[in-house]
């Protein structure tokens, strides 16, 4: 059997749909807004994406238009991750 | 070392390193004392997955990248330092946007570049290396990137309180405007990939795509009331994932692909729960117009009908305070907005001074996000396991000497048990009207964010106290101290 590049795609992103169900379960209302923000700086993955297309150094639209996608990305990367620790580092200041 | 080994054969390995990472990260995220550390993992899976990827791509041009890397790094980190506790909602929302966003350019570049700037005289379908399922999920990130875009600008200025004052709009014949909108999305993605052809009509078709996405993003949002915005951006998180995985079809990237779908599951899953804690369905949210108030005009301000509601000043209040063994304090929205949480726990410390045991009562949804009212406490010092969640303290409140609502409405409405008329019937509520007596922090009787009278002001056991939460609870503070 030979699987074409798109079936391959497909049957990944069909098994990582059910990790993502399975792995959250049961989340206390307490780690809502810090989870939602976690799982959106993983979002941010799509800065990859972003990367393969700016590999030129023409100054054309297609280009231009990648260097914003990595711009944007890395926001989401940078600011994601960012902001979930400083809303989990007060959940660590127990006494 | 050859970078055609590091790109075939490193690359793939280092990503499969940094999808585990974000599986243990998420994971880690779910419970209380693993979340940090969870984050961590995700941000090294994160690291990791951009170290594959520049082996992957082995000896380019990095200047764009670099221009695009450094921006977003800066940027990022001044919004993430910046930011104030109390905004960290509507951050959430903006960055899912920008997430989003950077989905459909993705698309967008690739169709520039493979399409309208090789002036390629086919279809894309026939044009790009993947043929028709290119055509697709090039479109499909647009798309859903581009309503992720707009929907969480939408969602972040609803929870600022802007357009409305956050309460539903509600234009007329919206769900017949969305259908058309969404066959016509439908109807561009099959042209833009199947029927467009050259440079020009490729271009046409895609930016179009992106206008009606963009339309339909804000449309889909403003008809929901700010109250249900965590659900909505939890919704977007969702979708921007999806629009990841999409881009990962495009550029045939199994990372992106896998950590896309992840999300896109995962952050379903989450709504889900969310809806579940206000016990409403999603399909009821996303409807809209929940909380809208008949003339369609700003609740927000509206004094309501109210008979027989007593108020009192801070010096009343603080006597009966100070007699009470057993206190719980209700926060609310109005102490995020007043920043009033070292104040509330300064009252804290002096009332249990004086022998009260203080504890906080957390209403799933209070705030304009799930825990929002933990990390706002958090930041105040007060100790992790005196917030006690509601199906653990509501039983409490009967044998409690007295409630301090701060800024708190719907969630201590108690219509919301009584009257299956009510918007808010259903879901469930803090049983503050049972403790002995309750005083009620308040600028006015101005109704909250469904926009409904709460019966609780005019219990006989009520007192409120008008002003702003941090000037009042100074009040409290000082009068106390002086008794």
């Amino acid at each position: 059997m030979t699987m074409g590049p798109l079936l391959i795609g497909l049957y990944i992103f069909v098994l990582a749909s059910f990790v993502g169900f399975e792995v959250i379960n049961k989340v206390p209302p307490t780690l809502h807004t810090p989870l939602m923000s976690g799982a959106n700086a993983i979002s941010g993955i799509t800065i990859i994406g972003a990367f393969a297309t700016a590999t030129t150094a023409d100054v054309s639209v297609s280009n231009i238009i990648g260097a914003a996608s990595v711009a944007l990305a890395t926001i989401n990367v940078i600011g994601g991750f960012m902001v979930t620790d400083r809303m989990l580092k007060m959940f660590g200041k127990k006494k | 070392m050859n970078t055609e080994f590091l790109s075939t054969a490193v690359a793939p390995l280092v990503y499969i390193a940094s999808t585990m990472l974000f599986v243990f990260g998420l994971k880690g995220m779910t419970k209380v004392k693993s979340a940090r550390r969870g984050n961590h993992l995700a941000a090294a899976g994160m690291f990791l997955a951009v170290v594959g990827a520049l082996l992957e791509l082995g000896l380019v041009d990095y200047r764009w990248i670099a221009i695009g890397l450094i921006v977003g790094a800066v940027v990022g980190a001044f919004l993430a330092i910046r930011v104030q506790m109390t905004e960290m909602p509507e951050m959430v929302a903006l960055l899912n946007g920008f997430g989003g966003a950077a989905s459909a350019l993705v698309a967008l570049s690739v169709v520039w570049n493979d399409v309208v700037e090789k002036d390629a005289a086919e279809t894309m379908a026939h044009t790009l290396r993947g043929g028709a399922a290119d055509a697709v999920t090039i479109a499909l990130s647009i798309l859903i990137g581009s309503i992720t875009l707009t929907g969480s600008v939408v969602a972040m200025l609803k929870l600022k309180g802007k357009l409305k004052k956050g309460q539903p709009i509600l234009l007329p014949g919206r769900h017949g405007i969305n259908l058309v909108l969404g066959l016509g999305a439908i109807g561009l993605t099959a042209y833009a990939g199947f029927v467009a052809t050259g440079a020009e009509g490729v271009t046409l078709a895609t930016l179009g795509l992106t206008g009606v996405a963009l339309l339909l993003g804000v449309l889909l949002v403003i008809p929901i009331g700010g109250a249900d915005m965590p659900v909505v951006v939890s919704l977007l998180n969702s979708y921007s994932g999806v629009a990841a995985s999409m881009a990962g079809f495009v550029v045939g990237n199994p990372l992106l692909i896998v950590a896309g779908a992840t999300v896109g599951a995962a952050g379903l899953i989450l709504t889900q729960i969310m809806c579940v804690a206000m016990n409403r369905s999603l399909l009821n949210v996303l409807v809209g117009g929940f909380g809208a108030t008949d003339g369609g005009g700003g609740a927000g301000d509206q004094v309501m009908e109210y008979h027989n509601v007593r108020s009192c000043g801070a010096e009343e209040a603080a006597m009966v305070l100070e007699a009470a063994e057993s206190v719980i304090i209700v926060p609310g929205y109005g102490l995020a907005v007043a920043q009033a949480q070292h104040t509330v726990r300064e009252l804290a410390s002096e009332l249990e001074k004086r022998g009260a045991r203080v504890t906080y009562a957390i209403h799933p949804v209070a705030g304009r996000m799930p825990g929002h009212m933990n990390v706002l406490l958090a930041e105040a010092d007060v100790p992790h396991e005196q917030l006690i969640e509601m199906d653990l303290i509501n039983s409490e409140f009967k044998n409690t000497d007295a409630v301090i609502v701060v800024g708190a409405n719907d969630v201590v409405n108690p219509v919301a048990n009584k009257d299956p008329g009510s918007p808010i019937y259903g879901m469930p509520i803090l049983n503050a009207h049972e403790a002995k007596s309750v005083f009620v922090i308040k600028r006015s009787l101005g109704a909250g964010y469904a926009g409904i009278k709460n019966e609780l002001f005019e219990m006989p056991n009520t007192m409120m106290i008008y002003g702003d939460a941090k000037k009042v609870l100074q009040d409290l503070v000082r009068e106390v101290k002086d008794l």
